[in-house]
C-alpha cells in the first residue's frame, strides 16, 4: 500500500516538474520580450518610429544624439543577405551530396563533421576573419583597402549558418519517401534529374525552413560581425557597400552598451534595436516553424 | 526462340534450391517443367519479354534461381507466391530497378523485343520509359496532378503548352482518371484518394508510352472499390501493352490475369494459363499454395 502510494506521489512530482519547465520556457521568452519593450518604450516618446527606422544617421553622443537605425538595419541586411547568397547554394550542394550521392560510410562521417562546425565559438570565426582572412584579402585585392568589410562578415556568417542549413536540408531530403525517388527513376529520369525535379520539390518546405533558420542564425550573430565588418555606422551604398566597412544592429548593441549611462536616451535606443532584432528573429523562426509543419503534413 | 528446352531450366535448378528446404516438405521436391504452356499458346500473342536462366543475387543470397519465362503483349501476367519468394525481385529485373539496390548481381538474359536489356551500353532511360512501374504505395510526386503526368515527357524535352495539355489529357483518360480530376488539374496530387493516386501513377507511365507495365502489389494499400477500379483499368490497358502484376491476393490473380506464375524460394515453379494454375496445377506445391495450405 505504502509503496504504491509513494510511487503515485513521485509520479505526480515528476509530471509537475516537467510541466513547470515547459511553462517556464514560455514565460522566459515573454519576460525577455517585456523587458525589451519596457526599456525601449521611453525611446518612442522621444523619437517617432519613422525617425528611428528611417533616420540615416546613428550618432548617439553628438548633441541631442541621432538615433537613425537605417544604417544599422541595412548593415545587418547586407551581411545577412550576403551570407545567405553564399551559404544556401553551398549548403544545398552539401546536403544533396550527403543525402544522395555520398556512400553510407562517408555520410556517417560527414554529417556529424558538418554539425561540429556549429560548436566552434563565434569569436574564433571573428579571430580568423580579423587576423587572417581580412588582411590577406586587403593585401591581394585592389578594390579593398581595409581588411574589414561587409562581405567578409557574410563569408564568416555563411560558414556559421552552414551546419544549420545543411542539417535541416539533409533531413528533409532524407525523409522524402524512397518510392518517390524510385518512381522517378522508373519513369526514365537520370539520377540528377530525379534529384533536381522530384527530390528537391518534395523536400522544398524543409529546405526553405532550413534556410530561414540559417537566416535567423546569421542575423542574430554578434561577435563575428563585430570583429570583421569594420564597425562603421555608415549607410551602405549599392553593391559596393559589400566591400566597405559597415555595422550591424547586433554589433552596435555589443559595442555601445558598455559605455552608455543606464537610463539615458542612448541606453533606451540600444534596447530598441534589441526589440527590433527580437521581432525579426521571432518572425523568421515562426515562419520556418509553420513551413516545417506543413512539409511534414505534405509528405505524410 | 520458340523451343521449349529453355523452359525446363527452372525445373532443373529446383534441386539445389530445395536442398536448403526441410525434408518434411519433401513433396516440394518434384521437378517440373515450369512454363509448360509455352509451346501451346506461343502463337497467340507476341512475346514481349523473355528471360533466360535469370539468376539474381543480393550479396551471397541467391534470390532468383534460373528463371525462364515469357511475358506477352496484350496479356496480364500475375505473379503469385509467398512473401520473400522473389517475385518482386524478378519484376524489378525487367526494368533494371534492381540496379539501384547495392550489391545486387544479375546473370542470364532478359530480352525485351528480342534485345537483351542487360547487355553493356543499354540505355536505362529508354528502357524504363518502355517498361514502366507502379509501386505498392501510391506515390505521386508532391506537385500538381498536371505536373505529375507531364513529369516523364518533360524529362526528355521541353514541351509546349499544347503538347503538354494533350499528353496530360490523353494519359489521364487512359488511366480512367480524367473525369474525376479535369476541373482541378492544378491541385496537389497529394489531395487525391489512394485509388486516384494509384491511377495517377499509371497515368504517369502512359504519358511516356510504356509498352510494359510492372505493378508491384498495386492494390494492397487500397480499399475494395479502388481495387476494383484498378482491375477494370488493367483489363482495359492490356489492349495496348503487356502488364505484369505481383499480387498476394489470389482472387485478384484469378480475376484479372491471363497467365499466372507461381514463385517459391526464388524459383518459378509453374507458369501457365491462369485457369490451369488455379484449377489444375501440375505441381503439388502450386496446388498447396493456391489452396491456401501454406504461404
Amino acid at each position: 500500500m505504502m509503496k504504491r502510494r509513494a510511487k503515485r506521489i513521485s509520479e505526480w512530482i515528476i509530471e509537475r516538474l516537467i510541466q513547470v519547465s515547459g511553462v517556464l520556457g514560455i514565460i522566459l521568452v515573454l519576460l525577455i520580450f517585456f523587458f525589451l519593450l519596457r526599456n525601449s518604450l521611453p525611446m518612442f516618446q522621444e523619437r517617432s518610429l519613422s525617425d528611428l527606422l528611417l533616420g540615416e544617421k546613428w550618432s548617439p553622443t553628438h548633441g541631442d544624439g541621432h538615433f537613425g537605425m537605417l544604417p544599422l538595419l541595412l548593415g545587418s541586411l547586407y551581411v545577412t543577405v550576403g551570407a545567405l547568397i553564399i551559404a544556401i547554394p553551398l549548403a544545398l550542394a552539401v546536403a544533396i551530396f550527403v543525402a544522395e550521392i555520398a556512400p553510407r560510410w562517408m555520410r556517417e562521417f560527414l554529417k556529424p563533421a558538418i554539425e561540429l562546425i556549429a560548436a566552434i565559438p563565434s569569436v574564433v570565426f571573428g579571430f580568423l576573419g580579423l587576423l587572417v582572412i581580412g588582411p590577406w584579402i586587403a593585401e591581394h585585392v585592389e578594390a579593398i583597402r581595409v581588411g574589414q568589410f561587409a562581405a567578409l562578415g557574410s563569408v564568416m556568417l555563411a560558414f556559421m549558418a552552414l551546419p544549420t542549413i545543411v542539417s535541416i536540408c539533409e533531413d528533409a531530403l532524407h525523409n522524402v519517401p524512397r518510392d518517390i525517388f524510385n518512381s522517378s527513376l522508373a519513369l526514365g529520369a537520370t539520377r540528377w534529374q530525379t534529384i533536381t525535379r522530384a527530390l528537391l520539390p518534395a523536400a522544398r518546405s524543409g529546405i526553405i525552413a532550413g534556410c530561414l533558420l540559417g537566416l535567423g542564425r546569421a542575423i542574430g550573430e554578434t561577435m563575428t560581425v563585430l570583429m570583421v565588418t569594420g564597425n562603421a555606422q555608415v549607410m551602405p551604398q549599392g553593391l559596393e557597400g559589400f566591400l566597405k566597412p559597415i555595422r550591424t544592429m547586433t554589433a552596435t548593441i555589443a559595442a555601445e552598451m558598455g559605455e552608455t549611462a543606464v537610463g539615458s536616451t542612448h541606453f533606451h535606443a540600444l534596447f530598441t534595436i534589441g526589440l527590433f532584432l527580437f521581432i525579426i528573429t521571432f518572425a523568421v523562426n515562426t515562419i520556418a516553424d509553420v513551413i516545417v509543419r506543413r512539409s511534414e503534413k505534405d509528405i505524410a | 526462340m520458340q523451343d521449349s528446352s529453355t523452359d525446363t531450366a527452372a525445373g532443373n535448378t529446383s534441386d539445389s534450391g530445395t536442398r536448403q528446404y526441410d525434408e518434411d516438405r519433401a513433396f516440394l521436391n518434384a521437378p517440373v517443367d515450369a512454363d509448360r504452356s509455352a509451346e501451346q499458346s506461343i502463337a497467340d500473342h507476341a512475346v514481349k519479354i523473355q528471360t533466360t536462366d535469370l539468376n539474381i543475387y543480393y550479396g551471397d543470397f541467391h534470390a532468383i534461381k534460373g528463371i525462364n519465362s515469357r511475358i506477352r503483349s496484350n496479356e496480364i501476367t500475375a505473379l503469385i507466391g509467398p512473401s520473400g519468394c522473389g517475385k518482386s525481385t524478378y519484376l524489378r529485373a525487367l526494368n533494371r530497378m534492381n540496379d539501384e539496390i547495392a550489391d545486387t548481381r544479375t546473370e542470364g538474359d532478359v530480352l525485351l523485343d528480342g534485345v537483351d536489356i542487360y547487355q553493356p551500353g543499354t540505355d536505362l532511360v529508354t528502357l524504363r520509359r518502355r517498361v514502366g512501374q507502379v509501386f505498392q504505395q501510391p506515390n505521386p510526386f508532391p506537385m500538381s496532378i498536371y505536373d505529375n503526368v507531364a513529369y516523364g515527357p518533360r524529362l526528355q524535352r521541353r514541351l509546349s503548352r499544347a503538347e503538354a495539355d494533350e499528353i496530360v489529357e490523353r494519359s489521364l483518360r487512359g488511366a480512367a482518371l480524367w473525369d474525376e480530376v479535369k476541373d482541378g488539374l492544378r491541385k496537389s496530387a497529394m489531395d487525391l484518394s489512394g485509388g486516384q493516386q494509384q491511377r495517377l501513377c499509371i497515368a504517369r507511365c502512359l504519358a511516356v508510352d510504356s509498352e510494359v507495365l510492372l505493378m508491384d502489389e498495386p492494390c494492397s494499400a487500397l480499399d475494395p472499390t479502388a481495387t476494383f477500379r484498378i482491375e477494370e483499368l488493367m483489363i482495359e490497358l492490356k489492349e495496348r501493352m503487356a502488364i505484369v502484376i505481383v499480387t498476394h491476393n489470389m482472387y485478384q490473380a484469378s480475376r484479372v490475369s491471363d497467365r499466372t506464375g507461381f514463385f517459391l524460394l526464388g524459383e518459378l515453379i509453374e507458369f501457365d494459363d491462369t485457369p490451369r494454375i488455379f484449377e489444375h496445377p501440375q505441381d503439388e506445391r502450386t496446388d498447396a499454395y493456391v489452396r491456401g495450405r501454406f504461404g
